[in-house]
């Protein structure tokens, strides 16, 4: 009885997805990529993951105690920060840059913009930059599979190395989570199907780009398949607090990284553009916002009041 | 008496900071930061210039026109700032080239333009050049921590010693903008949150209202402005 007198403010009606639900189901669609990155690159790989973990789990933790927050560690976001973080690096890289890489995504990127859902950028993105035009060398430094130093060109460079098979089943170079497009793939149907993302996004991401290379020559399966775009579109520019709200919003902000990811991947000096455009497009979303804001049921334009004559 | 002599200089270095507290003189302070000595030469170019205009202008204060104030100022300046670019060419050619365009565009330094307009045009000569002299100060100052962080950071030494660079790769970012926006971020930071352990407010709110300088400002147009719009 005494419940039901309860006064509260909406909302009423409450789900029962909860943070750490939705975290604990990228993670989940993300160890089958993280797992055959392992496979094909070894231990190293494994190392380069745990390190970027664990560095963003404890630069969370930490920032908590010092700046006396409530611990947020337990929603695992972090966790899934550390894990994207760790597929966009190569496994050659000295652990210390990843440790760094993580410090970057969840003290400057996230924490000091208020935390998760207020962070501007995607904090795994931003960091792979961040350590990209630091280290420039040791971030594009690929080894080929099964093979500890052998260094290898991953298929952006050289696109004539690998057949379409290869891509599909990330037998190539590359950073460790990004190869497998058939397990990111798999990864990405899950979450649509336990509707955590929206397939808005990464279709019309996948289908601007595989358009573009169409129209310019290109074999359009193969700009899908190679580098990190559909890593990116399917786990990096699906991200909640970096992406639009509404479906209309969504198909702009995934059109717009399609169409830059082309641009720097044909035009520009970099071999791979997903990560740059996925961070210029985050910046974008609150304009994006903005001009796709839904109407109101029964909403009219409120017509212009004619000018008086004075 | 002395008292206020010292004042009229220690204001610039730490209470009106230009760089930190009154927020002025950002595009050099962010451009040629990539080096410590680069920061020193900046902030004493800029100070060489400051000085001497302040006292310029300090001195011709009651003959310029209120009207044609402004390109009076910027004429004295630019002619103290080609004296300037002529040395620094003649004795300090590596500095000049570090420089670049930035060394020329302290003409259009607002540091310079603020002290003139805010200061020399309204006191005598002594305290013109001691506020000058402050001002420009804390503006090395700055620029020389500034950098010395993202050459440490950036490339692993310290007016051009290597420190780090032999045993870890340096983070080329902070050589670049962003790490010179990033660094610039957290100076003012340090310097609000200073600010706020001694009871001053930090600097996040624009106007005058919220300006360190008010004190010594008194501007009409400003007062006017922050009570019309509003």
């Amino acid at each position: 009885m005494r419940e039901q007198l309860n006064v509260a403010s909406s909302p009423h009606i409450r789900h029962l997805d909860t943070t750490s639900g939705i975290m604990l189901d990228v993670i989940i669609a993300l160890l089958p990529a993280c797992i055959f990155g392992c496979i094909i690159f070894g231990l190293r790989a494994l190392a380069v993951l745990a390190v970027s973990v664990a560095a963003a789990v404890l630069s969370e933790f930490l920032w908590n105690i010092i700046l006396k927050k409530p611990q947020s560690v337990g929603d695992l976001s972090a966790v899934v920060t550390g894990l994207l973080l760790g597929m966009n690096l190569p496994s050659t890289l000295p652990l210390w840059m990843a440790a760094i890489g993580s410090v970057a995504a969840i003290i400057v990127v996230k924490q000091m913009f208020g935390g998760i859902g207020c962070n501007f950028a995607n904090p795994a993105i931003a960091a792979r930059i961040i350590l990209l035009v630091s280290f420039p060398g040791a971030m594009t430094k690929f080894v080929a599979p099964l093979s500890d130093a052998v260094t290898s060109a991953t298929p952006l460079a050289a696109p004539n190395e690998y057949t379409l098979r290869e891509l599909f089943f990330g037998w190539h170079g590359g950073s460790i989570g990004e190869t497998s497009a058939f397990l990111l793939l798999v990864g990405g149907l899950y979450l649509i199907v336990r509707k955590v993302i929206s397939p808005v996004i990464p279709c019309c991401f996948i289908g601007t780009v595989a358009l573009l290379s169409l129209l310019a020559g290109e074999n359009p399966l193969h700009s899908i398949l190679s580098g990190g775009l559909i890593l990116g579109a399917v786990f990096m520019a699906t991200d909640y607090t970096t992406t639009p709200i509404t479906w209309k919003g969504k198909a702009i902000f995934a059109v717009g990284c399609g169409l830059l990811s082309f641009v720097i991947r044909r035009f520009g000096a970099l071999p791979e553009g997903v990560s740059y455009s996925i961070l210029l497009m985050n910046i974008l979303v609150p304009h994006i916002n903005r001009f796709t804001r839904p109407k109101p049921f029964g909403w009219v334009k409120p017509k212009k009041e004619e000018k008086q004559d004075a | 008496m002395a008292n206020k002599y010292v004042g009229y200089f220690t204001n610039g270095l730490v209470k009106e900071n230009p760089t930190l507290r009154l927020v002025l003189g950002t595009c050099p302070t962010l451009a040629v930061t990539t080096a410590a000595i680069n920061g020193i030469g900046m902030g004493l170019s800029a100070t060489l210039v400051l000085v001497c205009s302040n006292l310029a202008i300090s001195l011709l204060r009651n003959v310029i026109p209120d009207k044609v104030r402004i390109p009076a100022f910027i004429t004295i300046i630019a002619g103290f700032v080609s004296v300037v670019q002529m040395l620094v060419k003649a004795f300090l050619p590596s500095i000049d080239k570090a420089l670049g365009i930035y060394l020329p565009l302290i003409v259009v330094n607002c540091i310079i333009l603020a002290r003139a307009e805010m200061f020399a045009s309204k006191n005598k000569p002594l305290p013109s050049i001691l506020d000058g002299l402050g001002m420009g100060i804390g503006f090395t100052a700055v620029l020389t921590l500034m950098g010395a962080i993202r050459e440490l950071f950036g490339a692993g030494s310290l007016f051009s010693f290597p420190v780090t660079a032999n045993f870890i790769s340096p983070m080329i970012i902070f050589l670049l903008p962003p790490g010179g926006f990033f660094v610039f971020g957290m100076l003012v930071a340090a310097s609000n949150a200073i600010a706020k352990k001694n009871g001053k407010k930090a600097v996040e709110k624009m106007g005058c209202e919220n300006c360190p300088a008010k004190d010594s400002c008194g501007q009409e147009e400003c007062v006017k402005e922050e009570t019309g719009d509003e």
